[in-house]
């Protein structure tokens, strides 16, 4: 009697080692795969929302600048925040426009628009006979902050009918689906409803996550609320375009500012940005939510990078800015962004980001 | 044992509520393998299509960008669970001696109630703890604080089941060594834990695929990196961290690969739980234990 | 167990000192003490963490079903309400039914079909738990779950524990994807306390007459009661701390109401739905607070757990664990 069992621990543990080793890379098979030598890897954090097209415009980058190595992780904008504040990572990213607190907790950091995204509200409902609605529900100007309120309660209320003589809305309890989880979507969303409804402002306000007056389901992230939506007849509940475009679900327009109905497209989202394009100011952050053009989408949000205006790290720095400028006017990277439900910037706002780009520096010295 | 009084009707009473019972406890594991194949069927099914060996052998990519694969997590997962293993097992098991031990000692009470306070800590806020301990200070993400989460979540797991397992060696067997002239330790290493052995690998097993599973401890600590590494003071990619990012994207070919991913971790414990009671079976063989 | 009798180590005290023995001890010590301090550490950083928010709130904090991140105003009873009735709720179903696959995996399959089952139950653990929850959202909860709930509010509908409407999202969703999730731990777990008990206890019992359940039910269950109880600790300490699968299919709703088929909500959701998006210090601060108060639940549930253990266990005749 040795210990030779003691051996069977080892091994248990090796075991689990092993299985790094025996996974040996195949070197080449990708572009990004194998880290070069001297390759400059830069940490990223923050917000969800932009996290699959960052991932795309990264490693579509690496063909660019065989050097760069972004590692962009989706922790949340206010994980974002506090990342670049605590200083972890190189550069941040939020959808929420960061408070006076934040920017001067975060000392000099600037927020960089790169794409806009847009909300959309998602339903579920069977008419009388039985048969879902799949046409399009036309929400009027303050229907939607209405239902958020508790104030419209039925499928058929008055307001509803009205808008959609069209459809036989039925008789049926509304039920309200929101984000259980802190986000940007909810951010803005409620920003659009405090715009559109004072007694929204008053009552909940805009934040990412807030206290619902109408609790309903809170479905955890964008397939959390669409799988409460699609699963009860009569459920209503906001996502973003991308998902509610590529998992085919059915989505409202809504009554903006002058009055029409609007649907979310590239079009009506980048008519809500150039509305506010002049004049997004030293901060390059607004809320682009009710817009007051004709055909401007009115539930629409930027998301934003966060950097630091005076870098410490040279290499890492001129990398940053390299890219940021590569995936705003590079027709490339536009064609990604598009292609994947984001919208691109309009050039009233391009503009304005290049040209906050060239006042980066790195230890006090500009950087190119 | 009163019931031993005879009366035929009695008896038959008796027999039929054994019979009753064994077959309710039959039906208790056909109740648990239910919602087992249920759950792999269907992430069979999602993520079968994707199963190839390049899922294994490349890096993630893009939605839009075909193939694919999440080497990079496979060995981050290896890397953190390894880390996991190598710090909670071996204090679990050796305070476990003491716990089952001095179980009335103010050391075994204070023990005892604080794993069990641990076990019931949700993963995140020992996240946030490795995040508060290690990563702030360093100023960068790394696989070791992920690890030390991990490791964390871990012991109660390892700590109690060994406890237990422990406290079930007959005391004959411990007096019956002593009396032969075995030293304390010598007695706990090749009488007691080898009695035990089969309980404390179930437990391990059961602490290490817990902790493979877990994606929200990762966040703040491991990171996440597109990248292969096997850098312990790097950010690194886990396969749950995976799971759930590929899982929360709006795009169907992303959910593919979260089921994908899902169905390679299963199989991945799957697979040590196998080697690892095959090891013990022979072990034990080896000294005569079985 | 009773500790060893202290004559015997004063015996073998000089002889430990040649054997390595009190080096031994001292490692033993040691490692209790390592994690001790982790835990106390933990413990420390949650208190530490969180002392704007006691101030502000106090005991309101506990009793307040506010929870207003715009008006910075919190209170965590709705999430306390939650987690103790969806992680009690599942282990009431997880144990008996754990106890019964433990006993049939070690006392009734057949040898050659013992060690197959017992992976087949074990993978059940190996199965993460986003992956839980995706299922449970997509899959258990419409095809199962809603069907059940609508079952029970249909026929027990007058009992405030069934009451509507029902939704599918609930508390009830949660209780019964954690009984899945802790079914294995405490099934392992009993099968291997069960396999642990010496032969000589069955081949008694059995000679004395009794059945296969009446052997089961009185000999080897009470022999094993400590240990069946340490498992189901650890099945309720994984139920109150489960964070992703139980937020995809509680509902995530504030609701206070005795019925168990309303949506709800769990302290560790609430830390896992907000805590990555929170900015301000008081609202992470009364996020951690939460973590704080599940802390000292689970402690008091611990001690409860053990007061019924010392209760059980002085009923139990001793004699049958010599």
């Amino acid at each position: 009697m040795q210990f030779k069992w003691t051996l069977g621990i080892a091994a248990l543990v090796s075991v689990a080692l092993l299985a790094s080793a025996c996974a040996t890379p195949t070197p080449g098979a990708q572009p990004t795969a194998a880290p070069k030598a001297g390759s400059i890897a830069i940490n990223g954090a923050g917000a969800t929302f932009p996290f699959p097209l960052y991932s795309r415009w990264f490693y579509d980058y690496a063909f660019v600048d065989t050097a760069a190595k972004f590692n962009y992780q989706s922790i949340g904008s206010g994980g974002g925040i506090a990342q670049i504040t605590a200083k972890t990572v190189d550069f941040g990213a939020s959808d929420a426009i960061l408070t006076d607190a934040q920017y001067t907790a975060a000392k000099n950091i600037q927020m960089i628009p790169t794409v806009a995204g847009a909300i959309v509200p998602t339903y579920n409902l069977k008419a009388d006979d039985g048969k879902v609605i799949t046409a399009t529900i036309k929400f009027p100007f303050t229907a939607i902050a209405d239902i958020y309120l508790g104030k419209i309660k039925k499928w058929n209320d008055p307001i509803l009918a009205q808008a959609n003589p069209d459809l036989k809305l039925p008789n049926k309890d509304i039920l309200v689906v929101r984000r259980s989880d802190g986000s940007g979507t909810t951010y803005a969303f409620t920003d659009y409803l405090s715009q559109v409804s004072p007694e929204w402002k008053d009552k909940v306000g805009t934040a990412n996550s807030v206290k619902w007056p109408v609790e309903g389901i809170g479905g955890k992230g964008n397939e959390g609320v669409a799988a409460n939506v699609a699963q009860n007849d009569g459920a209503i509940g906001y996502v973003e375009l991308a998902y509610a475009k590529q998992n085919a679900l059915a989505y409202g327009s809504v009554q903006n500012q002058a009055g029409e109905y609007a649907t979310a497209s590239v079009a009506t989202v980048q008519a809500a940005m150039s509305d506010f394009g002049t004049n997004l100011g030293d901060k390059l952050a607004l809320s682009i939510a009710n817009a007051p053009s004709k055909t401007a989408w009115p539930l629409a949000t930027y998301t934003y990078l966060l950097i630091y205006m005076d870098q410490t790290d040279c290499v890492k720095g001129k990398t940053v800015i390299n890219f940021i400028k590569w995936a705003i006017t590079d027709p490339a990277a536009e064609k990604s962004a598009t292609a994947l439900d984001y919208i691109p910037l309009p050039d009233a706002v391009r503009t304005q980001v290049v040209k906050k780009l060239g006042q980066v520096t790195c230890n006090g010295k500009p950087i190119q | 044992m009163k019931s031993l009084t005879n009366s035929r009707r009695h008896f038959r009473r008796r027999k039929l509520t054994n019979a009753v019972m064994l077959v309710l406890c039959a039906l208790a594991t056909l109740a648990a393998i239910l919602p087992l194949v249920w759950i792999l069927a269907y992430v069979a099914q999602e993520g079968g299509r994707f199963l190839s060996v390049e899922f294994f052998t490349q890096l993630p990519t893009p939605v839009g960008v075909p193939g694919g694969g999440v080497l990079n997590a496979i060995v981050g997962s290896a890397m953190v669970v390894a880390i996991a293993i190598v710090i909670a097992v071996p204090i679990s098991i050796v305070a476990a001696i003491y716990a089952a031990e001095h179980p009335n000692t103010p050391l075994g009470i204070a023990l005892r109630f604080g794993t069990d306070v641990l076990s019931g800590i949700p993963s995140i806020v020992m996240g946030i703890f490795a995040y508060t301990i290690i990563v702030l200070p360093q100023k960068h993400f790394s696989a070791l604080s992920g690890g030390i989460a991990l490791a964390i979540i871990m012991t109660p797991i390892v700590l109690r089941s060994t406890e237990e397992m422990l406290k079930l060696v007959p005391r004959s067997l411990r007096e019956g060594s002593l009396a032969l002239g075995a030293s304390e330790w010598k007695t706990m290493w090749q009488v007691l834990l080898p009695a035990a052995l089969n309980g404390i690998v179930t437990g391990m097993m059961l602490g290490i695929a817990r902790v493979a599973g877990e994606a929200a401890p990762m966040i703040f600590t491991a990171f996440g990196n597109p990248f292969l590494s096997a850098d312990l003071d790097q950010p690194i990619a886990t396969l749950p961290h995976t799971i759930y990012v590929y899982a929360i994207s709006p795009y169907k070919d992303w959910h593919a690969k979260a089921w994908t991913t899902a169905l390679v971790l299963i199989v991945l414990v799957l697979g040590l739980n196998i080697i690892a009671r095959a090891f013990t079976a022979w072990q034990l063989k080896k000294m005569g234990w079985r | 167990m009773k500790q060893t009798p202290q004559p015997l180590w004063l015996k073998t005290f000089t002889r430990q000192i040649q054997h390595g023995d009190v080096i031994f001890r001292a490692l033993t010590i040691l490692a209790s003490l390592i994690i001790l301090a982790t835990f106390v550490a933990i413990g420390f950083e949650l208190w530490q963490n969180t002392t704007l928010a006691r101030e502000k709130f106090g005991l309101s904090f506990l009793t307040s079903d506010e929870w207003d991140p715009v008006q910075q105003q919190f209170g965590a009873l709705p999430t306390i309400y939650g987690t103790l009735q969806t992680s009690l709720f599942a282990l009431l179903l997880a144990l008996p039914l754990g106890l019964g696959i433990a006993i049939f995996l070690a006392e009734l399959a057949p040898t050659w079909l013992r060690a197959p089952l017992g992976y087949v139950v074990e993978l059940l653990a190996a199965v993460p738990s986003v992956v839980y929850g995706l299922w449970g959202l997509y899959v258990y909860l419409p095809n199962f779950v809603k069907p059940t709930a609508q079952f029970l509010n249909g026929t027990f509908g007058f009992l405030p524990l069934f009451e509507g409407p029902v939704y599918g999202p609930s508390r009830f969703a949660a209780s019964l994807i954690l009984t899945i999730m802790i079914l294995p731990t405490i099934s392992a777990l009993c099968r291997d306390v069960l396999l642990a008990i010496p032969n000589t206890q069955r081949e008694a019992a059995l000679a004395l007459g009794a059945t296969k359940w009446e052997m089961i039910s009185q000999v080897l269950i009470p022999y094993g009661l400590s240990g069946i109880l340490g498992t189901a600790i650890l099945g309720l300490g994984r139920a109150l701390g489960e964070t992703i699968a139980v937020t995809m299919v509680i509902g995530n709703n504030r609701d206070l109401s005795p019925s168990i088929l309303h949506p709800g909500y769990t302290m560790a959701s609430i830390i896992a739905n907000e805590f990555a998006e929170a900015t301000e210090e008081i609202y992470l601060q009364a996020l951690i607070e939460v973590g704080l108060v599940l802390f000292f639940i689970t402690l008091a549930l611990n001690v409860l757990a053990r007061l019924l253990v010392w209760s059980v266990a002085r009923r139990t005749p001793s004699e049958l664990r010599a």
